[in-house]
């Protein structure tokens, strides 16, 4: 019986207490930076894009919401055709992130992308591409691999040697 | 033949605002609810969301009206009928000022507890109607803790009514004058708060339509205009029984400086809000926990209050 009074007590000196909801749309909570939000494609920083359609996002996404068609340009770059992802089904795992070879899908911290209509939720090449290099400033996938393409030809990128010449067995 | 306007008015009015109030209550409930559990409740629709009654009304009119196929139609379709009916009649006898109320029997306190004991039928009905285990189950339990809880409700009052030689609330109230019931008839009192919660069947006595048990208990095959019957009926309840509170233990419109009108609501609305903080802090008992209170502890509870109060105006020879 005590203990009913006091249970009384206790909730209604709750009255006082501070409230615990963020009124969302007025008041928005801070998000961490590596949060996983809308999906974008990044540029490299001389402004091409990252993305060298090798499907490894597409076979990583558990709900094969991504799809793209490869096709290479006159310099030899790999690039996709059209990219969709489709985030009315997108979990927002973060897998083609991973799984990324050159870091050009990245998840963001924007989550506000309701929709009224479903077809709007499909983002195209055009929706998803951004810019700017993203979270990796420097990182330019042609520059640091021993990729030929036009302009740039073996053993020419960063930190990279001469190419080895595989016939000879001197030094 | 003279037709009294006033007195197709007043009823009409009181009907009116009584069920405009309980919307609202819905409204006050689920905000005094979320302030005394840190949070903010219905704040969006309308100032303060106090329109969020009128989108939940909408939104319960619109909705399917469906009776089960395997159900007993007219009972089935009339059982909600019946809590709102009896619970609005028993409104009838409230004083909530001199003049303002729908009727001055001379039994006012028998016809209420009379038009509470119809209203255990509705349950029951709406139970035994829907085809339903759960709701029969819901039904049965609402039985049983109406009957008990009626009997030790009736003797609570019984305290009051030999205080004052009259079933009559006028009466009952004008005899406050000197002291409010609530001080010599301190158990009368918390018998008849405990009762009023189990008639009500809000937490902690819900058992009927106990969420976590019996999904809703009796009204669980119910939508539309039907559910919103039980659940305005539920909030009328707690209405007729706050206000009766006031008036049978707290003086009814008794109060200095402010008008009556203003100090019976001021009481009620105190005892409204204190069944919502009940709602907001108690736990529901076990169901033989519960039936076991009712007989092993409130009925002797208010036998001997009835017994100890007639002993003392036998004494003192009043």
């Amino acid at each position: 019986m005590l203990s009913i009074l006091k249970t009384l007590w206790l909730i209604l000196l709750h009255t006082f207490r501070r409230r615990e909801t963020v009124l969302y749309p007025e008041e928005k909570r801070r998000i961490p930076p590596r949060w996983r939000g809308r999906i974008i494609l990044s540029r490299s920083p001389d402004g091409k894009e990252r993305c060298v359609a090798c499907y490894l996002c597409s076979v990583a996404c558990p709900v094969s919401c991504i799809s793209l068609q490869a096709a290479e340009d006159e310099y030899g770059r790999r690039y996709p055709e059209f990219f969709r992802i489709n985030f009315s089904r997108c979990i927002f795992c973060g897998f083609c992130e991973e799984a990324c070879p050159t870091l050009a899908i990245q998840l963001t911290t924007d989550f506000e992308m309701s929709e009224y209509v479903r077809m709007n939720l499909v983002y195209e090449k055009e929706d998803l591409l951004i810019d700017g290099p993203g979270k990796y400033p420097d990182y330019d996938f042609y520059r640091i691999s021993g990729l030929a393409v036009k302009g740039k030809g073996k053993g020419e990128g960063d930190e990279e040697l001469p190419p080895v010449d595989v016939r000879t067995l001197m030094p | 033949m003279t037709v009294n306007l006033s007195s197709f008015i007043m009823p009409l009015a009181i009907l009116l605002i009584l069920l405009i109030v309980s919307a609202w209550l819905i409204w006050l409930e689920r905000r005094l609810l979320a302030l005394w559990q840190d949070r903010y409740g219905p704040n969006r629709v309308g100032p303060f969301g106090l329109a969020q009654v009128i989108a939940d009304m909408i939104k319960m009119l619109t909705k399917e009206d469906w009776v089960p196929p395997f159900a007993d139609r007219a009972v089935f379709v009339i059982s909600p009928a019946i809590t709102m009916v009896t619970i609005l009649s028993a409104f009838a006898i409230v004083s909530f000022a001199p003049g303002i109320s729908v009727a001055s029997l001379n039994i006012d306190l028998l016809f209420f507890i009379s038009m509470i004991a119809l209203n255990a039928y509705s349950p029951v009905l709406a139970g035994w109607s829907s085809g339903n285990r759960y709701s029969l189950l819901g039904a049965l339990r609402a039985t049983a803790q109406m009957v008990s809880y009626e009997v030790f409700m009736g003797l609570s009052l019984m305290g009051v009514v030999a205080l004052t030689g009259s079933f009559n609330i006028l009466d009952i109230v004008e005899a406050q004058r000197p002291l409010w019931f609530c001080i010599p008839q301190f158990f009368g009192l918390v018998v008849f708060v405990i009762a009023g919660i189990a008639l009500t069947h809000r937490i902690p006595f819900d058992l009927p339509e106990a969420e976590n048990e019996l999904v809703a208990g009796y009204h669980t095959e119910y939508s539309g205009l039907k559910f919103g019957m039980f659940f305005v009926g539920e909030y009328l309840n707690v209405i007729l029984i706050s206000s009766l509170i006031t008036t049978f233990f707290f003086g009814g419109w008794l109060g200095p400086v402010l008008p009556p009108l203003a100090w019976f609501i001021i009481k009620t609305f105190v005892f409204i809000c204190g069944f919502i903080l009940l709602r907001a802090s108690l736990p529901r008992p076990r169901y033989d926990r519960l039936m076991a209170l009712g007989w092993k502890i409130m009925l002797p509870l208010a036998i001997l209050n009835l017994v100890v109060t007639g002993s003392i105006i036998l004494a003192s020879g009043y």
